[in-house]
């Protein structure tokens, strides 16, 4: 299943124009007019918090919008289950690789980063496994979204309900301890803002504090994605 | 031993029972078909053989493999060509297959070497590059059918394979179908063409409301069901003519404006049409023993 996955990796590059624009665009400019932000720069500052939103948002694309391609319009799945594999087999292989194609955006992120000289410190390369894991976190969500959908417009609730108010409060633009402190609270409920936790110091160089609560919160969103996913998937194709 | 065994097969969707208690038992190397109107069942039956869906209860063998604990098993050595076509657009005819057949566990170069060989009895030889949304409706057909024959499978479940065809695409299909049984492959097939089930099943069940009515060759149903004779009568006066027949063949309906004669001897009837109207002798086929089944025909 990956094998055939793969051949879609041209697909990525659209996925990385978008970012990195956002990135010089609106690092460049405010970071014109900002001083250092938590002691490192805005564009090093918001460099991290991108990574984590643009991976964010390939995996969402990837495991929503090419996820119910796939399951609706192509009838892709209706085919693999004729073969010996389950409905299980195709929500995992869905999930991994929308993570992958969410990870190859991360990782490109991060190479901008390195390249520019926003971050020197051997610590950054741990935004890797990072980035694959805020990657699963969403596509495992995404693909819940995916199974439950009954057309593309229910893809715009989750993303104008959840997403957009996500990346504004987890982060990326600003320090999230500015916020009220409630606001603070339903961010920290929320994968995007421990993703940010994990990169953001990995890009200043040193190791994050509180790294495993962190990718506990990450690996949580994936495991219950990744069930809630296979409990709809098997409700919506036994019927 | 059977290929494909059921028994006392049901499964509901709420309060619908769709499939109510059916009986199958299909031979290796048999052609058997599956013939009912829209929502009879048929493709529900499919999908609990194949082990897609669960049955509320019964009881499914397929090649040796208890349906659906061990329907993987038994998958890997089934084909299937379904309803409707569902070929990755965004591959070409060739990467179709091999995708395919990475699904079930077949390695690239065992594949490859059997492509040319798909591609000639999908009759696509030398199209394995062209994109699958330059491809007609038989083509991709025909493409579907020889995708589900990638693992080699010694029994094939098809779905309707000849809806939407031309009749030249339906010939080729057929001629296709029947070189798999040649080969001894099982097929079981669903269909509403009564002339496709009279021409390749040997054996065939019709189906309609969850169960299956009628069971048997294509030429003992009609036996079974119906006189060899029919006599469709239509045209001015139809009305007055058709209490004349009732005395001349042992049975007459009517549907809508046609006058049905069915009879072992047909030829007084024959004899006693005059003026304008219009009739049609043919030998009985399948098609009016599945009217006569199902309940289709509005007897008046």
């Amino acid at each position: 299943m990956l094998v055939w996955r793969k051949l879609f990796a041209a697909a990525v590059l659209s996925n990385l124009a978008d970012p990195l624009i956002m990135l010089f665009g609106l690092g460049y400019g405010l970071g014109a007019l900002l001083p250092s932000v938590e002691g490192m720069s805005y564009l090093a500052f918001f460099a991290a918090g991108q990574l984590c939103t643009a991976t964010m948002f390939t995996a969402s694309f990837e495991s929503m919008f090419s996820g119910f391609s796939r399951m609706h319009g192509q009838k892709t799945w209706d085919a693999i289950l004729y073969a010996p594999l389950t409905i299980d087999d195709i929500v995992a292989g869905e999930i991994v690789w929308a993570a992958s194609k969410a990870w190859l955006t991360g990782s490109t992120i991060l190479g901008v980063v390195v390249v520019f000289g926003l971050a020197s410190s051997p610590w950054v390369l741990l935004a890797l496994p990072a980035a694959f894991l805020v990657g699963l976190a969403f596509s495992a969500v995404g693909l819940i979204m995916c199974v439950l959908a009954r057309g593309w417009d229910f893809f715009s609730y989750y993303m104008t309900l959840m997403m957009t108010p996500m990346m504004m409060i987890s982060g990326v633009f600003f320090p999230a301890e500015q916020l009220p402190a409630p606001l603070l609270a339903v961010a920290k409920a929320l994968p995007l803002y421990h993703g940010v936790q994990i990169v953001r110091p990995l890009v200043a160089g040193g190791p994050p504090p509180d790294l495993w609560l962190h990718a506990a919160v990450l690996l949580a969103y994936a495991a219950a994605g990744y069930t809630l996913a296979i409990y709809f998937a098997r409700r919506r194709f036994s019927s | 031993m059977t290929a494909l065994s059921a028994r006392a097969l049901r499964k509901s969707y709420g309060d619908l029972e769709v499939v109510s208690g059916v009986d199958l038992a299909v031979a290796p190397g048999e052609c058997f078909g599956l013939l009912g109107p829209n929502g009879a069942g048929k493709t529900t039956t499919l999908k609990l053989c194949l082990g897609l869906i669960e049955p509320d209860s019964g009881e499914i063998e397929l090649l040796g493999e208890p349906v659906p604990r061990k329907a993987r098993e038994a998958r890997a050595r089934v084909g299937v060509v379904p309803q409707f076509d569902n070929l990755d657009p965004d591959f070409t005819v060739e990467e179709n297959l091999v995708v395919y057949a990475r699904y079930f566990g077949i390695a690239k170069e065992e594949i490859r070497e059997r492509i040319s060989a798909l591609l000639e009895f999908a009759g696509l030889a030398g199209r394995g590059d062209s994109k699958i949304t330059t491809l007609s409706g038989g083509m991709k057909r025909r493409l579907t059918l020889a995708r589900a024959l990638v693992n080699d499978p010694q029994l094939v479940f098809m779905d309707e394979p000849t809806t939407g065809l031309d009749p030249q695409a339906r010939h080729l299909i057929w001629e296709r179908l029947r070189r798999l049984t040649q080969e001894g492959k099982t097929l079981v097939l669903t269909t509403h063409f009564m002339e496709e089930a009279e021409r390749l099943c040997h054996r065939l069940a019709i189906m309609d409301r969850g169960r299956i009515i009628a069971e048997g060759s294509p030429r003992a149903l009609i036996a079974e069901h119906i006189e060899p004779q029919v006599l469709e009568v239509h045209g001015p006066g139809y009305e007055t003519w058709m209490q004349r027949a009732k005395g001349l063949a042992p049975r007459v309906e009517r549907v809508g404006d046609t006058v049905y004669c069915y009879g072992e001897d047909i030829e007084p009837v024959l004899k006693s049409i005059s003026g304008e109207l219009s009739y049609l002798h043919r030998p009985a086929s399948l098609e009016d023993v599945f009217l006569k089944l199902t309940g289709r025909d509005l007897r008046d």
